[in-house]
């Protein structure tokens, strides 16, 4: 049953549906050159050296180092996203509930690191924390301790750092969320007789949860790959993922096992997303109106 | 120093019917630094009164309602609920029910939960919820809407389950800020017909804010006027209307064409030419306006009657309007002002034509004289 106006309007939307992919094909390019290819390359690699072979995966496998790696870098991660999360928060509650103009001031103290290079910031922590830093130099002269405390070169050292840098990823998608909470349901929530912390446990946070949610994920997948700071702090001796990487590039130019480490890595992220999915019931913290 | 007073006991009765809070607001001022947003406002409201604050966007109402809420602190004044001091008694503790204009409601609950929220706060015991929650949803016509998401409702339903929500609780005064501006015409005059019912059920005192005179005249038992801030009338819809304070009120309430006159004696005005006697004590003063409602002006049907004010201008527009007619008539001295004319055989058989000359009759009773509504410095 068509008639010719509904004819016409299928005709019409076609168009525009083909006007959309013409837009999009620009994007789309970039991201088939930048992305799909090179992963497609790292796939590649991984499995054929000389003919197919799993002989890269079967020595993730079996060795210990990656295990430990992989094991590390999870830690690492998830207690990054955890003090960035803690420490996230309260920032930018107080940027989302303080009078405009002091909002803007603690997001912009919040911003202003990402205007130095992530290799300054590494080398000033080590300013501070090394066993000579200003922190263990004021520690002993203060009398507080006997002898310097290791607070570099291991992995404290590695996660104070990394928290400073990824701390802005956290609280911007927390602020960008919080501020969409219409003030209306707080004053609806005390008129109704719920005290502050009420409040705030029954409608603020829950309400905040897609902003959670989104700056757990940013924090923790950004740390999973961090490269320059852990290298740096870390002191060879707390060895990321990452790192695993770019030694078996530049030491013993190994690109097949290189690629592997990024593979299981992309796989093992891939399948933590889709278990928490399955448990976090994600359409409800995401899609609430 | 504030009294503040104990917090009344929530649990009561089921019956839903808590009688009213008499609300007392003293002198109660609010000043955004310059800007004076209420400006000395004293009004008392008696238990179980159904108020409404009417004024235009920036006369204050919004502010004072935000006072009596707790979500606002007045700048001087006080506030007392059933003669407690309440002024410094923090939202949460003034155990009034609110409805917000956009109605608050929380997207993340469910109606039941949204519904059951004062209770959760009231720390009741949950195996009382349900059974208050099915009473307090019947009682708005949304039997069996619990489990319900927000998002799933229409307007009319989220105003209903926002008013289930601020009643549940049984308060006694109960707040509501435009809480029909987002209904379409027909659903918001329903809306207004059920409120009131639901007013003389329950019983409690309810404070209304609204732009819309209608709706003010529709539900209240007084209407409070504000304007730039200022408590300019409060009284009963139709002494509002009949005896409005100032030209101000005249304009607000009802359709009325105001035209400056002159004061002749106690008991009549001139307005150009022509003498007006009015029934009606004539104020002293210089600025004086006449309020013609447009419904009050008969169209003179040939007896002539001396008592009568009798004014003949030329018709200068016809607009149909359903169920009455508006005509615009120009007086010789160029004067203009609007008579209105239920649209039935009768009153179309006496309308001259577009550019005719028609004759109107004002009764004395019917000729209202106010003093000029000063304008704000």
């Amino acid at each position: 049953m068509s008639s010719p106006v509904q004819d016409l309007s299928v005709l019409h939307q076609r168009r525009e549906q083909r006007l959309m992919l013409a837009l999009a094909l620009p994007a789309l390019l970039v991201i088939l050159l930048l992305v799909v290819l090179p992963v497609g390359w790292l796939a590649w690699q991984s499995v054929y050296h000389n003919g197919f072979t799993l002989e890269n995966y079967r020595r993730i496998w079996s060795e210990d180092i990656y295990w430990r790696s992989f094991a590390l870098t999870f830690e690492i991660s998830l207690l990054v996203t955890l003090l960035a999360l803690l420490l996230g928060y309260p920032i930018a509650y107080a940027a989302s509930v303080a009078p405009k103009r002091w909002g803007i001031i603690i997001l912009a103290l919040v911003v202003l690191p990402f205007w130095t290079s992530v290799l300054v910031r590494a080398y000033a922590w080590l300013a501070l924390l090394q066993r000579t830093g200003v922190i263990n130099q004021l520690l002993l002269q203060l009398g507080v301790i006997d002898e310097p405390l290791a607070l570099v070169h291991n992995t404290f050292g590695t996660v104070v750092a990394t928290l400073h840098i990824l701390l802005p990823f956290m609280v911007l998608p927390l602020y960008a969320t919080m501020q969409q909470i219409p003030r209306d349901l707080m004053q609806a929530g005390a008129s109704l007789g719920a005290g502050p912390m009420l409040t705030f446990w029954r409608i603020f946070l829950p309400l905040s949860l897609p902003g959670v949610l989104a700056g757990c994920t940013l924090v923790f997948v950004l740390t999973l790959g961090f490269y320059i700071t852990p290298e740096l702090l870390g002191g060879g001796r707390t060895i990321m993922i990452s790192m695993l990487v770019s030694r078996n590039v530049e030491l013993y130019d190994q690109w097949g096992a290189a690629s592997a480490v990024g593979v299981v890595l992309l796989v093992a992220v891939g399948a933590i997303f889709f278990a928490v999915s399955r448990f976090i019931p994600l359409d409800r913290v995401l899609g609430q109106k | 120093m504030a009294r503040i007073g104990a917090r009344p006991s929530t649990q009561r009765g089921r019956s839903l019917d808590q009688g009213g809070e008499s609300v007392d607001i003293k002198a109660a001022s609010k000043s955004y630094g310059a800007v004076r947003a209420l400006d000395d406002v004293t009004l008392n409201v008696a238990p179980r009164e159904f108020v409404s604050l009417l004024g235009p966007s920036g006369s204050g109402k919004t502010t004072l309602l935000g006072i009596l809420g707790g979500f606002v602190q007045p700048s001087s004044g006080s506030i007392h609920f059933g003669g407690r001091d309440v002024t410094f008694l923090p939202p949460h503790k003034r155990d009034i029910g609110v409805v917000f204009q956009n109605y608050a409601l929380f997207p993340h609950m469910t109606v039941g939960e949204n519904v059951a929220f004062p209770l959760r706060a009231r720390r009741i015991a949950k195996a009382d919820w349900a059974a208050r929650v099915r009473a307090a949803l019947a009682m708005v016509g949304l039997s069996g809407y619990e489990a319900r998401g927000i998002a799933q409702l229409s307007g009319g339903q989220r105003q209903r389950v926002a008013l289930a929500r601020a009643m549940i609780f049984e308060p006694r005064l109960i707040l509501m800020d435009e809480p029909l501006s987002a209904l379409d015409k027909q659903l918001r005059e329903a809306m207004q017909i059920e409120l009131r019912e639901l007013h003389k059920r329950i019983g409690a005192t309810i404070i209304y804010v609204t732009h819309d005179q209608r709706e003010a005249l529709t539900m209240s038992d007084r209407v409070a006027i504000l304007k730039d801030g200022r408590l300019v009338q409060i009284d009963r819809p139709e002494r509002l209307h009949d005896y409005p304070a100032d030209s101000f009120v005249a304009s607000f309430i009802g359709e009325a064409s105001l035209l400056p006159v002159r004061r002749v004696d106690a008991s009549s005005v001139a307005l150009g030419s022509a003498v007006l006697k009015s029934a009606r004590a004539i104020p002293n003063g210089e600025a004086l306006m006449l309020a013609v409602h447009s419904e009050k002006l008969l169209i003179a049907d040939g007896v002539a009657d001396a008592a009568l004010n009798r004014l003949t201008g030329k018709v200068t527009d016809i607009v149909y309007q359903g169920e009455s007619l508006r005509v615009f008539l120009q007086l010789a001295d160029g004067t203009c002002l609007s008579l209105r004319q239920p649209s039935h055989y009768q009153a179309s058989r006496l309308l001259p034509p577009v550019g005719g000359e028609l004759t109107v009759t004002l009764h004395p009773e019917d000729t209202i004289v106010v003093p000029k509504a000063q304008e704000k410095a």
